[in-house]
């Protein structure tokens, strides 16, 4: 009884929410200018709710105050899983924060095409310069900007390197055949080479993203972002290939239910020595620590293994950051903020603290953390990038994406069928 | 409740006669303070349940990614794509499954416990308050426990059977079983709710019954076979009433064990409309699966009313003006 009033309330309060602010606009209280000693009040939506992006954040908003006094900026922290709920359930009354958090991609993009967010093109376009390609990537769109980034990571193979010198590999794989040599042989040894999260679905997908990038190569997964056609050979390919290593079964025991975080889950695994690697993100080291006994010195970190007559560039980056974008009736004291947070004496403080890995040019040197700095060098030598497949395309493909490689891992699903249901969502998705 | 017939006197004789008497001056202010006493509830029942259901029926005829206002009409696109949908007719198994099991392992459980607590034995009320327990912890907190006690390398379960010489399982992970697990889970949350309600139908059959019926010479089994169980009719129909609409809205428990996962092996209804609403922005589709609950749930009930439960809700009728 509980969970359907739990469910039916959520529901119909989103879609009363939805259905009451369709015709509400932005009312127009927002000054529309911030000059002289007007004054200004903005809203600043963040998930920075753990240190240290919680206090460089109030300082920041302290300073900015204080070099204008006229302006009043409401800082506003929410936890990263119930930010969603909450950002979707203000854009469903068309309206956006002044100033908030994204992940830029496919949710930034409903929200452009609902006309909430401000085109940053020309009125940031005197710092635009400063970041570096790969971290603007997720927030262009058909040319224009509409977020900056404050942060990015890339996601790779993080390894126990004990356990690669016992099965006896000296050097990290850098092909594909060489790394299922690698599975094999660490498998021979009797240890679970890979631990993968299956129930959370994410961490299955980046294999399968890598292998397309490498397979297929950028261009090729941009292009089928808008023919949402995914049914080329090498989409295919990439499936076979992902097939080859799971045919290998190099996955912990019972990893279709496993989650990422939990005492047994992905990260744990390989934190307690259990399990050879993952494929993560740059936070992995942090997670691993935090859910297990950690493997210290013994953590490695090796890109992605190019694929053999693969069309994509072995290195180009896979992964994601955080950015802010700015509402399309905000003040222009909002975006004037962003600019001043985003200078690189300050942004460098929120690096040098490790909070973020560097998005502007130069910034590299601020970096402290061992393990940041092996991912930030990687980033910076990064030929290409790649955001998160289920954030660079429309939530419903995204998710279709999840869902067929976690099947295409379960055994239920054909690399050909993970294709076609894929375009399937895409194509009724762009409908 | 000493009474060889514990039912009420139906209705009828004297308050109806003086009903009659009364009627011409209560019917005019009789309304009035009705519909007063009515309407803040009423008001409730519009705004916080008509009003979802009408606009989820709404939505669902929409294409609509949540974003603004609905405006893509496309009819009943969103109910075909659903009835051709292998997840939402997987759905519809798991639902029929796991309602099955719950009537013919679940509730026979729980009416052999109520019966044998109604028993005086040692430390009844121990056994009573144990057995209910899981039901007063909420079902995140059953799905958070369990997904410790499932777990594959550190979890009790598998810790017992190890120590046992036996195979650890793979409770969670195994697309072919797993549904199995979530109803083990299911059944040990509410085994409690249903022993309560058995219990409290078991107390209100007289002990007269029992007596006479082993003084005519029947035994343990058929005194249980012909006084208890019929006796325990009306209660028995309301718990199984209760047991299949809640399954139909399995939502917390499976979303925190599974997911749905492996494979949408144990995926429900109102994960499906979870999922596709909150994680895939397709709040058109996600709402017709909601209406397509919805309309299960109401044809399972209206016509369990109709048919099932009409003996006992006879006499308990509410229509104004009755008068028999």
């Amino acid at each position: 009884m509980l969970s359907r009033r739990g469910v039916v309330a959520l529901a119909a309060s989103v879609l009363l929410l939805g259905a009451c602010g369709t015709s509400a606009d932005n009312d127009g209280t927002q000054p529309g200018a911030s000059t002289g000693s007007e004054k200004v009040t903005f809203e600043f939506w963040n998930l920075a709710t753990a240190e240290p992006l919680k206090s460089f954040w109030a300082d920041r908003v302290k300073e900015y105050q204080a070099a204008h006094p006229n302006v009043t900026i409401k800082n506003i922290g929410i936890e990263n899983d119930s930010y969603k709920p909450k950002l979707a359930t203000l854009t469903q009354s068309g309206k956006a924060p002044d100033l908030y958090s994204t992940w830029g991609g496919g949710v930034l993009k409903q929200h452009i095409e609902a006309g909430l967010v401000k085109d940053l093109s020309s009125e940031a376009g005197d710092i635009l310069g400063n970041f570096t390609p790969a971290s603007l990537a997720a927030y262009q769109f058909d040319g224009k900007t509409y977020g900056l980034p404050t942060d990015i990571g890339m996601v790779g193979f993080w390894y126990n390197k004990s356990i690669f010198t016992k099965a006896g590999i000296s050097t990290p794989p850098a092909t594909w055949t060489e790394f299922l040599d690698a599975v094999k042989k660490i498998k021979a040894t009797g240890t679970t080479p890979i631990a993968l999260a299956g129930k959370a679905k994410w961490p299955g997908h980046y294999y399968w993203a890598y292998l397309a990038m490498r397979v297929a190569g950028l261009d090729a997964l941009s292009q089928a972002g808008t023919t949402n056609d995914f049914t080329g050979p090498d989409f295919v390919a990439a499936g076979q290939r992902l097939k080859e290593l799971v045919d290998l079964q190099p996955f912990q025991k019972g990893f279709l239910n496993a989650d990422y975080s939990t005492p047994d889950g992905q990260a744990a695994t390989v934190s307690n020595g259990k399990a050879a690697m993952e494929l993560m993100g740059q936070w992995a080291p942090s997670v691993q620590k935090d859910s297990g006994k950690g493997l210290g010195d013994d953590l490695g970190f090796f890109t992605f293994p190019s694929v053999d007559g693969g069309k994509g560039s072995a290195g180009d980056a896979f992964g994601g950051g955080g950015g802010l974008a700015v509402g399309v009736n905000a003040p222009p004291a909002a975006l004037d903020f962003l600019k001043f947070a985003l200078k690189q004496e300050n942004h460098s403080k929120a690096v040098a603290a490790g909070g973020v890995l560097p998005v502007l040019k130069g910034e590299e040197s601020a970096v402290t953390d061992p393990n940041i700095k092996v991912v930030s060098d990687a980033l910076s030598a990064a030929t290409g990038f790649q955001l998160y497949l289920d954030q660079a395309y429309p939530p419903a493909v995204g998710q279709e994406v999840n869902d067929a490689v976690a099947e295409l891992i379960a055994g239920k699903k054909t690399p050909e069928e993970v294709v076609k249901v894929i375009t399937e969502t895409a194509k009724s998705e762009s409908e | 409740m000493t009474g060889p017939d514990a039912r009420p006197a139906p209705p009828g004789g004297r308050p109806a006669e003086r009903r009659g008497r009364r009627e011409g001056r209560r019917r005019g202010s009789g309304w009035i303070t009705a519909i007063l006493f009515v309407l803040p509830a009423l008001v409730l029942f519009t705004l916080l349940v008509l009003t979802p259901i009408l606009v989820a029926g709404y939505t669902s005829l929409h294409k609509w990614n949540g974003i603004g206002p609905p405006s893509d009409f496309i009819g009943l696109d969103n109910f075909t794509r659903l009835l051709n949908s292998d997840i939402f007719i997987g759905d519809l198994q798991n639902g029929g499954i796991l309602v099955v099991l719950s009537l013919v392992v679940q509730l026979p459980l729980s009416l052999g416990l109520a019966v044998m607590l109604n028993q005086r034995i040692r430390g009844r009320a121990l056994y009573r308050l144990l057995f209910f327990a899981p039901y007063m912890l909420s079902e995140a907190i059953t799905g958070v426990l369990f997904s410790l006690i499932l777990s594959p390398e550190a979890g009790l379960a598998n810790r017992l059977l190890t120590s046992w010489g036996l195979e650890p399982w793979s409770w969670l992970s195994e697309p072919d079983t797993v549904l199995f697990s979530i109803f083990l889970v299911i059944t040990w949350k509410y085994f409690g709710f249903h022993m309560i309600i058995y219990l409290a139908g078991l107390q209100g059959i007289p002990k007269e019954l029992h007596e006479a019926a082993r003084i005519d010479g029947a035994g343990g089994w058929k005194v249980f076979r012909h006084v208890t169980l019929p006796l325990l009719g009306p209660t028995i129909r309301v718990s199984v009433f209760l047991s299949v609409i809640g399954t139909i809205q399995l939502f917390d428990l499976v979303w925190i064990l599974t997911g749905g996962g492996p494979s949408h092996a144990s995926e429900t209804m109102a994960v499906s409309m979870f999922e596709y609403g909150f994680k895939r922005t397709q709040i058109g589709y996600s709402s017709a699966i909601s209406v397509a609950m919805f309309l299960i749930s109401l044809v399972f009930a209206l016509g369990y009313q109709r048919f099932v439960l009409r003996r006992d809700l006879e006499g308990a009728s509410t229509t104004m003006g009755d008068h028999r």
